[in-house]
């Protein structure tokens, strides 16, 4: 029973971090039909960043500053402008393989100036457990889990309670509608995607410490997370966050009492039965665009 | 010029007095760049200062030794070519290669050839294929995985184990090995984890170890794996104490893994850092000629050529033919071989029994805690 409680509390921590993932992927395809594949790598690059910054001398807190701005002019404005944008035109099929190819760009990249080995990590949370419930949880889920909480809060209570949110959710539903009552569109658009950036570099920064800095870490990550999208419901962000917590705790689940080898097929054969049965995901809605 | 001329002149002495054909020739084929380049740098300096010490006392049976060296690019494709190249020359020994793939591939020609096969490879196979002709310098995982499963036993007193490994030839390799060993000895697997190669998520593995409250773990894991799991354990807050093979508790590890690899211990062959005088001695002279601290490839290297000049001294003739025979069931001393380094006996499969250290991680860095005495 102790360990059912591990397994979930382990689960739940990974699953934030997916969710924070996953939530990119909702807001970058409800905004502009970008299916990001690269975004795995997106998730690997800050922590990247962070450790060049270090490297430089910054100390700690001054390169996650770094990495997250630098992420977001890369991840987030970059991204927009040199590669989502031109291919924007040629439809969404072009665009979703065009972020293939980024994928491996970034990963070679990070391979040839870093290295292929896996580079230690800082952690913003210290270690030492906590009890709850008569259980010892250690502080790095805690604090992955409370981060991640905190960030999904913040950008639902932006979405639904501030002016902007409302123009960003009239130009996801409605772009030439929203256009014609003055929303600015094409700044919404380059909003959701800084957001994603912003996403990424945080998710980086707490899967990190436990995964390590490594060129390649991204491929398991970026693929968890778009399951976690289409199981939640690609065109929700609550249905990413619950998709993304759902799928951790039975990644672990299925590592723990199905086997090591099948774990990575537990969430698929999901993945599967959700396109079969509910083909919209479990929170989304068929034919509805709204971030 | 001076030194063109000096060599001109010299290589004139050498042809006209004859000298040459008195020489001993070894070829060593290593991995001189490429991906294993610090291991076959290692490997190759280990010998040139074996060479350079052994000629400067007179050589073997009064004559000197000669070396080879040539790139294997890290790759058991050139590695072939080149051990091909270097057989056609009729070496006396083969040296090398380091990477264990590149000695599957090259062994059969070596053997072939009828040629003795000094080697750094580590997989457990290799001696297993019934190759009259190869030895190795360090541990297979059939000689160290028992020197662990005894002290597991024996010294951490463990009644119930917790037995973690990578799911690949190596992984397999030396879990089968332990398996066997410790059940033969009393101590009870009470879980038996497959992990596979490459994975990030370590925590149901831990909590699967945590479930089964053993007196011990043991981690047979790459660099980065172990890395990952022992920051788990550390997260997860297991006590039981922690095992390994050299990858648990290498320089590697303990960088990715910081603070959580304190306590880790581990039995490691070779090692610079091993309370030897010997040893200590080769470390120092190794240092001062090439002007850094030595891994154990360097080690091995040294040693292979003073196996051959420990079996050569034994048959008192200089004998490619006989020599594989000879090194066979050989025990050298270092009390009469001091370039031996450490006591070493050769089975018939051309594997070793050496004594060996157990390490453990304290404060970030490795101690050598104990001499773990040769099995037999």
């Amino acid at each position: 029973m102790s360990n059912l409680f591990d397994l979930l509390v382990a689960g739940l921590a990974t699953g934030a971090i997916y969710a924070l993932v996953a939530v990119g992927f909702t807001l970058l395809w409800q905004t502009s039909q970008t299916i990001n594949f690269a975004q795995g790598e997106f998730v690997m690059l800050p922590a990247f960043l962070m450790l060049a910054a270090m490297h430089v001398g910054a100390p700690f807190w001054l390169a996650i500053i770094l990495g997250i701005l630098l992420s977001m002019i890369l991840l987030g404005l970059a991204f927009k402008m040199l590669l989502v944008d031109p291919m924007m035109r040629h439809g969404v099929l072009p665009l979703a393989i065009a972020t293939m190819a980024l994928a491996i760009g970034i990963k070679e990249a990070v391979k040839q100036f870093f290295s292929a080995e896996a580079s230690p990590f800082p952690s913003i949370v210290p270690t030492g457990d906590i009890s709850v419930l008569g259980h010892a949880v250690s502080l790095q889920s805690i604090g992955v889990l409370v981060v991640a909480i905190l960030a999904v809060f913040g950008l639902t209570t932006l979405l639904n309670r501030t002016s902007l949110g409302h123009q960003m959710q009239a130009a996801a539903q409605n772009p030439t509608v929203a256009r014609i009552i003055g929303v600015p569109v094409e700044r919404m658009i380059l909003l959701t995607f800084l957001i994603n950036a912003f996403l990424v570099a945080l998710a980086s920064l707490l899967i990190t410490p436990i995964y390590l800095a490594k060129f390649s870490s991204g491929e398991v990550l970026g693929q968890a997370a778009f399951i976690a999208a289409i199981v939640g419901g690609f065109n929700q962000v609550r249905g990413a966050i619950a998709g993304g917590l759902l799928i951790g705790v039975l990644d672990n689940l299925a590592a723990a009492y199905v086997s090591t080898q099948y774990r990575a097929a537990v969430p698929m054969i999901f993945l599967i039965a959700v396109i079969l049965f509910r083909p919209q995901g479990l929170l989304g809605r068929a034919e509805e665009r709204t971030v | 010029m001076k030194s063109t001329l000096l060599v001109g002149a010299l290589l004139t002495a050498i042809t006209t007095t004859g000298a040459f054909a008195q020489t001993i020739k070894l070829a060593d084929v290593a991995e001189l760049s490429g991906g294993g380049a610090t291991v076959g740098t290692n490997w190759k300096n280990g010998i040139d200062l074996a060479i350079e010490e052994i000629n400067a006392k007179g050589g073997v049976l009064g004559r000197k030794l000669e070396v080879t060296h040539a790139d294997s690019q890290s790759n058991p494709g050139v590695a072939r070519a080149q051990v091909q190249k270097a057989l056609d020359a009729e070496p006396y020994v083969l040296l090398g290669p380091g990477y264990s793939g590149s000695v599957k591939v090259t062994a059969p020609l070596a053997a072939e050839a009828g040629i003795a096969q000094i080697m750094g490879g580590e997989a457990a196979e290799l001696t297993q294929a019934g190759n009259k002709f190869l030895f190795r310098t360090s541990f297979g995982q059939q000689s160290s995985m028992p020197k662990v499963a005894k002290y597991i036993h024996d010294d951490m007193k463990a009644k119930t184990v917790a037995v973690v490994w990578v799911n690949n030839d190596f992984g397999k390799g030396g879990r089968d090995v332990i398996i066997k060993d410790l059940e033969a000895r009393g101590t009870k697997v009470v879980a038996d984890l497959s992990t596979e190669a490459g994975q990030a998520d370590f925590a149901a593995d831990v909590g699967k170890i945590k479930a089964a409250n053993p007196d011990a773990v043991f981690i047979y894991l790459n660099e980065e794996e172990s890395a990952r799991i022992l920051k788990e354990i550390k997260r997860q807050g297991v006590t039981a104490p922690l095992m390994g093979e050299t990858t648990l508790i290498g320089q590697k590890v303990i960088e990715l893994a910081g603070d959580a690899a304190n306590g880790a211990r581990g039995h490691v062959g070779l090692t610079t850092d091993a309370p030897v005088d010997l040893i200590k001695g080769f470390r120092d002279r190794f240092n001062k000629k090439y002007n850094y601290v030595p891994d154990h490839n360097g080690l091995k290297g040294y040693l292979a050529v003073y196996m051959v000049k420990a079996t050569t001294e034994k048959m008192g003739k200089v004998d490619p033919k006989a020599f594989a025979d000879t090194l066979h069931g050989l025990t050298i001393k270092a009390s009469e071989e001091p370039g031996i380094l450490m006591d070493v006996t050769f089975d018939q499969n051309g594997d070793i029994d050496r004594q060996s250290f157990l390490v453990e991680v304290v404060d970030g860095k490795q101690l050598v805690k104990q001499v773990l005495p040769k099995l037999k």
